[in-house]
């Protein structure tokens, strides 16, 4: 990070500090206002859409010939050292799995759920799928079109057991992102964890065996290389590994 | 009283909606800049990112550079058919707080913009002084003026809330037309760019008149109302 913008974090988090004052009416476990003035933004925008937008409508979806070239990027394999988000022990792991083609990989559910569980790459197939074609637009303004197989989350989370506390669902990864999305997301149709792109496995760049498609948002919501799943009552911004610590909001259906 | 005394008696509404928006319109530009230096390729269409051909390529540096990508997997056997690529550096991001200053700004443009347009047709400020007619009394705004003025807030500006729109997911989920009105996601992103530039050109044509015929008795005018 320049120095420049360590500087401007600090001003951002000074004049936070006002701003928190006067949102101290709100709750600050609401998502996504996290005490700082840009933030004001990103939380208009979210009760706005939430408010007025019709909750569960779908992405546009397209033809097999509108599939086009699709760009990987942040990390493309977490069991490579050189890359941004290798973490020694998640790494091994990774390895592992990818030497004998993801056979002991599984899913973690916990939380928020009446039977924590976790599913093999096999019990998730076996579930309902949802093949769909959807835009992926990434946050840095480029887009592709991408066919994608996958069970919808719903199926997942339905087959832990939602809890009536349960707001958030937050997405934990071999690349040691953490990020979430909220029920209305997380119970969307298109919402779902993908095994399969363009009609082959979910390559490993594009976040193999498994990760999120949320088409209501931006690109980086839909997180590569998943290790687990944690429903929560409450909102977290999960520390130093959350995207809200890159600066980016934690809503991005913008 | 003379002419331009009564010209230039601007309501304090119309001050402040339009000092509102001025700084807007700056913090926008300025976020905007920020947004677009992350990926400066523009494209028609739905599609295009850095593994298909752009429409225009701002020559500025995180531009196309083919060495920065790695072919990892190609899912069509055919020649010239689309691949997918690993990109090997980090470019240029400053998305994340632009990206947020962007729609905070934006909201205060929206903002400021409807009690504008509110204001302006309830006390006929816009059909009496903006739309275009002919003069009829002195010190009106001239045609040339009234149709700056009209096409600015009435056409380019509500045109670029519309394609800003259309960039995102969760509003083209909810209005699909959207896409279809604007020929896909890197077309409105690409018209949003184009807008920004007329925009541009019109803040620098309007800050040049104002230096050109007065700056101070405008600036009075536009702060103190007098």
């Amino acid at each position: 990070m320049s120095k420049l913008l360590t500087t401007r974090r600090a001003v951002i988090k000074g004049l936070a500090s006002s701003a928190a004052l006067t949102l101290a009416g709100c709750s600050m476990n609401e998502p996504p206002t996290y005490g700082n003035v840009l933030r004001m933004g990103d939380w208009l925008t979210y009760n706005a859409h939430r408010l007025l937008l019709p909750r569960q409508s779908l992405a546009r979806e397209y033809d097999l010939r509108d599939i086009s070239a699709a760009p990987a990027i942040g990390t493309t394999d977490p069991s490579d050292p050189s890359q941004t988000g290798f973490v020694a022990e998640y790494a091994e792991d990774y390895a592992r799995f990818l030497h004998d083609g993801f056979a002991d990989w599984r899913l973690t559910v916990e939380g928020s759920v009446a039977k924590p569980s976790s599913f093999s790459l096999d019990d998730l197939k076996r579930m309902r799928s949802r093949t769909q074609i959807t835009r992926h637009t990434c946050e840095e303004g480029w887009s592709a079109i991408m066919q994608w197989t996958g069970v919808p989350l719903r199926a997942v989370l339905e087959a832990a057991g939602i809890q009536s506390d349960a707001r958030f669902v937050q997405f934990h990864c071999y690349d040691a992102f953490v990020d979430g999305i909220d029920m209305l997301d997380a119970l969307h149709p298109q919402t779902i964890l993908a095994y399969g792109m363009n009609g082959r496995e979910l390559p490993v760049a594009h976040g193999a065996p498994l990760r999120v498609r949320v088409e209501t948002q931006l690109g980086y919501k839909s997180m590569k290389f998943l290790r687990g799943l944690v429903v929560t009552s409450e909102f977290d911004d999960n520390g130093p590994y959350g995207m809200i610590q890159n600066g980016y909001s934690w809503y991005a259906g913008i | 009283m003379s002419r331009s005394a009564t010209l230039h008696r601007h309501a304090l509404w119309v001050r402040v909606c339009h000092w509102v928006l001025a700084l807007s319109v700056f913090a926008l530009a300025y976020s905007g800049f920020y947004v677009l230096m992350a990926h400066p390729r523009l494209y028609w269409g739905e599609v295009g990112n850095d593994l298909t051909p752009a429409w225009f390529e701002l020559p500025l540096d995180g531009g196309h550079r083919p060495e920065i990508w790695q072919q990892t997997v190609t899912f069509d056997a055919l020649a010239n058919k689309p691949i997918s690529a690993s990109r090997t550096m980090e470019i240029f991001n400053e998305n994340g707080w632009a990206r947020s200053l962007h729609f905070l700004a934006g909201w205060f443009f929206v903002a400021a913009g409807a009690l504008y347009f509110a204001l302006g047709v309830v006390t006929k400020h816009v059909s009496r002084d903006l739309l275009p007619r002919r003069l009829e009394r002195a010190g009106a705004y001239s045609l040339l003026q009234r149709c700056a003025y009209t096409g600015v807030a009435f056409v380019m500006l509500p045109f670029m809330v519309l394609a800003g729109l259309a960039m995102s997911p969760r509003v083209v989920a909810a209005f699909p037309v959207l896409l279809d009105v604007f020929g896909g996601y890197q077309s409105a992103r690409t018209l949003h760019f184009i807008g920004f530039g007329m925009l541009s050109a019109f803040v620098v044509g309007h800050v040049a008149m104002t230096v050109a015929t007065g700056f101070r008795r405008h600036m009075r005018a536009m702060i103190l109302g007098r």
